[in-house]
């Protein structure tokens, strides 16, 4: 976007953009000619306009983890305006900076900062501003509540900005408020959505339309890695009002109404050459390790495994995509509308300016909509037609076609001091990934390896994907050791636990739970765990019920810390959230696959946790002000499942060392008890 | 094939001209642009296609809009009266009862139906009357208290 457009799109004001560093602020700072005035390493930008509305723009995405919300925050608090001034722009490659992907609970940290720092550079322009109209002392303006005053003079920041067409470029290092002064931020401002999400006003990209839309379907093979032989579509040419579109295997099927999409595909006649399958999800774990680059370990460990589980974001993967003068738009819900955009443009052999991605806020994503397949299905199939498409998967596809979680081995070994430290840890995973593999523990022996593998499903980003895996390992193992030392665990924890940080979620946690208390009776159970991962602490403790076989999640306490806290009431829900969802991978969700088919592809088959499962969830927020904010999208989901383990041992003397730990046991129970 | 040209829906009647084998769930959607009403799953599963039909809960995914036609059809676009939000929606609002939101207009006119056949229900007539809606979010503690709260204002009204 030229700089020019700023205020021909916006209206008038002040424009303040946040860049890296001064040198570039300086290079980029008039406004470079050409296409790309705005300047490559630009992390943020915000408006004010002639009304006093500030327009903030970032890249990241809203999926239900209220980032329009502390985004909000974060400027509200530095720029001193009321929130119901703010009105943020997410996600739209055409008009917000680049941004690398709403991934890796990297918000808070990264750009939760950034848009303080553009927040108070607006603030400031402000105060040179009142200082030069009203030629008085700088130091002797106030910016409060939406108000610039000086002595008996004051503004509204439409009032100052009346009149001005101001670009400001600004480095990235501003001073900030420390969280110990906020304000607004640190606070729990209601979810500025909500209102629009509980009247059903929220446009979410399953909802949008275009004038003289079509609707697509997919024709799909019966297996994965199947090619197609040959296609007869005659029947469904002679529908009226479909178009069939061929390209390779890519067989799409466009409708004025999608039953009547959904019709023709059917009516399709295709021949599929299989692939071979190599391995099913009962033998996938002997697989990973043959298949284990470098050398794997040998034998004598302790096994752990982890199965493929789904996302299933309840709003599955759409898109809507329209070309207009050899321009692309599209409407998709993913969590990196960039790489979206780079994927489109790459596919189509067009420049990236050519394609525009906008994200409206989405039905979840969970690390599960990185990509932009219903992205490109929709664009080639409105590129062919010459109409705006519209591409909405089905809830089969998703648990079909999508990407995963990936299954992992995971082995460990450790021998203990006799006094009950730990002399010697090894721990290997197969396939899931290194996140979360380092132990938080202190031991001076220590042998930590990730091995590549392979996979024999799509497999990608899940919120902690490997950090749970890890996580249940080791913390599986470690209580292995506790036992086998006659030590309580949450002690032995504690004694091979120096990081400060650690300590206090375990004991808060403890103390918050009765753990010293806690009374065993038959079939009662008790189990804790704690970690560490992206910045942030987590521990667990969980009491179950486990009679003939059957295990009831009864109580989970979780201390979780994070750092300074940007919204308790948000953090509250995100981590309460977190222990339900992971109890679904803890307990029952897997994928099944043999054949290179999918075999738990709709909801009927694969169990996802509901209200029926939910034991009383307590959380205790520790509140860090003297340290940044880290993100909690993840960690809090990575320490439910060894405690459940754990726990499930206190109770029956089982150890159980696959997740899911029920997949069987469980399976009948609440799915069939629908409302 | 048979049509269906009325549909009563909001307080409204709402001509179209749809075919009466397709689902309230996609004539909703597609023909009113009433979009508020979620595609979950198209099996009964999670119930995020949630409307009320003559006042009773039902899964518009797997509802023909053919059987509908003459009966009363609230979609969450049609709950809050002048403006002024349903005790439900307010109280959703005030337990922070959402995360992305995908299954929250399901879930308030589901939770809307138990608090007609049961006014002021105990967390367990909740987990059952509720089971069938999925928030994959996690929210459901959250819901539970959202219900209670509207109960208490009478949100059954």
């Amino acid at each position: 976007m030229n700089r020019r457009d700023f205020f021909a799109v916006l209206g008038g004001g002040v424009v303040v953009m946040l860049v890296e560093d001064e040198m570039l602020a300086q290079e980029t700072g008039g406004g470079r000619g050409g296409r790309r005035a705005q300047p490559q390493n630009l992390n943020a930008w915000l408006h004010i306009g002639e009304t006093g509305i500030v327009t903030v723009f970032s890249g990241k995405v809203e999926v239900g983890q209220n980032a329009r919300t502390s985004l909000t925050q974060a400027v509200a608090e530095e720029l001193r305006a009321p929130v119901s001034s703010i009105h943020m722009v997410l996600a739209d490659t055409d008009l917000t900076p680049y941004d690398m992907g709403t991934v890796g609970s990297m918000t808070t940290p990264l750009m939760w900062p950034v848009m303080r720092r553009a927040a108070a550079a607006a603030r400031e322009t402000l105060v040179d501003l009142a200082s030069q109209k009203w030629m008085v002392e700088r130091s002797t303006v106030q910016v409060a509540d939406g108000k610039v005053s000086a002595g008996s003079r004051s503004a509204g920041f439409g009032e100052l900005t009346h009149g001005e067409t101001l670009t400001r470029t600004i480095p990235a290092n501003v001073a900030l408020a420390p969280a110990t002064e906020w304000k607004i931020a640190g606070t729990s401002l209601p979810k500025v959505n909500a209102r629009d999400i509980v009247t059903g006003a929220q446009r979410y990209t399953y909802d949008r339309k275009a004038p003289g839309m079509l609707y697509a379907k997919v024709l799909r093979p019966p297996s994965f890695g199947a090619t197609l032989l040959s296609l007869d579509s005659a029947a469904t040419e002679a529908i009226p009002g479909v178009k069939v579109l061929r390209e390779g295997d890519f067989v799409g099927v466009t409708a004025t109404d999608s039953s009547r999409a959904e019709r023709a595909v059917a009516t399709l006649k295709a021949e599929w050459k299989p692939l071979v399958a190599e391995t099913t999800s009962k033998d996938v774990y002997a697989y990973f390790k043959q298949n284990a680059q470098g050398a794997a370990a040998g034998p004598g460990l302790t096994a752990y495994t982890v199965a493929y589980i789904a996302h299933v974001p309840l709003e599955p993967r759409s898109a809507l995509a329209e070309w207009k003068d050899g321009k692309l738009t599209v409407w998709t819900g993913s969590q990196r509308p960039f790489g979206v955009r780079s994927e489109l443009a790459e596919h189509f052999g067009i420049p990236e300016e050519n394609v525009r991605v906008i994200v409206p806020d989405t039905g979840s994503g969970y690390g599960g909509k990185h990509d932009g397949e219903a992205a490109y299905e929709a664009a080639r199939l409105a590129k062919a037609t010459g109409q705006p498409v519209k591409r909405d998967w089905t809830r089969e596809e998703e648990m079909t076609w999508a990407y995963f979680r990936p299954g992992g081995l995971i082995e460990v070994a450790g021998k203990l001091n006799l006094d009950g430290t730990l002399a010697e840890w090894e721990m290997h995973n197969y396939n899931s990934g290194p996140s979360g593999l380092k132990t938080p523990y202190d031991v001076a022996n220590k042998t930590e390896e990730m091995h590549q593998s392979k996979s024999p499903l799509r497999q990608g980003s899940y919120r902690g994907l490997a950090g749970t895996a890890n996580h249940f390992a080791r913390e599986s193992y470690m209580d292995e050791l506790a036992h086998s030392a006659g030590i309580d665990p949450l002690e032995f924890r504690l004694k091979n636990a120096r990081n400060e940080r650690l300590r206090a979620v375990l004991q808060a946690a403890a103390v918050k739970f009765g753990w010293k208390d806690r009374k065993k009776t038959p079939g009662r159970g008790f189990g804790i765990s704690g970690g560490f991962e992206k910045g942030s602490y987590v521990a667990n403790c969980v009491e179950v019920n486990a009679v003939n076989g059957a295990v009831k999640v009864v109580r989970v306490v979780e201390a979780f810390e994070c750092g300074a806290i940007v919204n308790p009431e948000h953090l509250r829900n995100q981590v309460e959230g977190a222990v339900a969802m992971g109890m679904g991978g803890a307990l029952f969700e897997h994928v099944d696959f043999a054949g290179n088919r999918i075999l738990t592809n709709r909801l009927s088959r694969y169990r996802v946790p509901r209200f029926a499962d939910m034991p009383v969830i307590e959380s205790v927020l520790l509140d860090r002000r003297d340290l940044p904010s880290a993100g909690a999208g993840e960690t809090p989901i990575m320490g439910i499942a060894p405690a459940i383990g754990n726990a499930i041992f206190d109770a029956t003397a089982q150890r159980i060392r696959a997740l899911p730990m029920m997949p069987d046991k469980l399976s009948a129970g609440s799915n069939s008890a629908l409302a | 094939m048979a049509k269906i040209t009325e549909l009563n829906v909001n307080g409204s009647r709402r001509t179209l001209d749809a075919d009466s084998d397709r689902t309230l769930l996609s004539v909703l959607r597609e023909d009113l642009d009433l979009t508020g009403t979620k595609y979950g799953c198209g099996e009964g599963q999670c119930a995020a296609c949630t409307v009320l039909v003559d006042g009773t809960p039902t899964k518009s995914c797997l509802t023909k809009v053919g059987a509908v036609a003459g009966k009363r059809i609230v979609t969450i676009e049609g709950l809050a009266a002048g403006g002024q939000l349903h005790p439900m929606q307010e109280a959703f609002i005030e337990a922070d009862a959402m995360q992305c939101g995908w299954c929250t207009p399901g879930m308030i006119l589901g939770a809307v139906g138990l608090l007609q056949r049961t006014p002021h229900p105990t967390d367990a007539e909740i987990v059952s009357g509720m089971n069938g809606h999925i928030c994959r979010c996690g929210t459901y503690s959250r819901v539970t208290h959202a219900i209670h709260l509207a109960a208490g204002k009478g949100g059954h009204a």
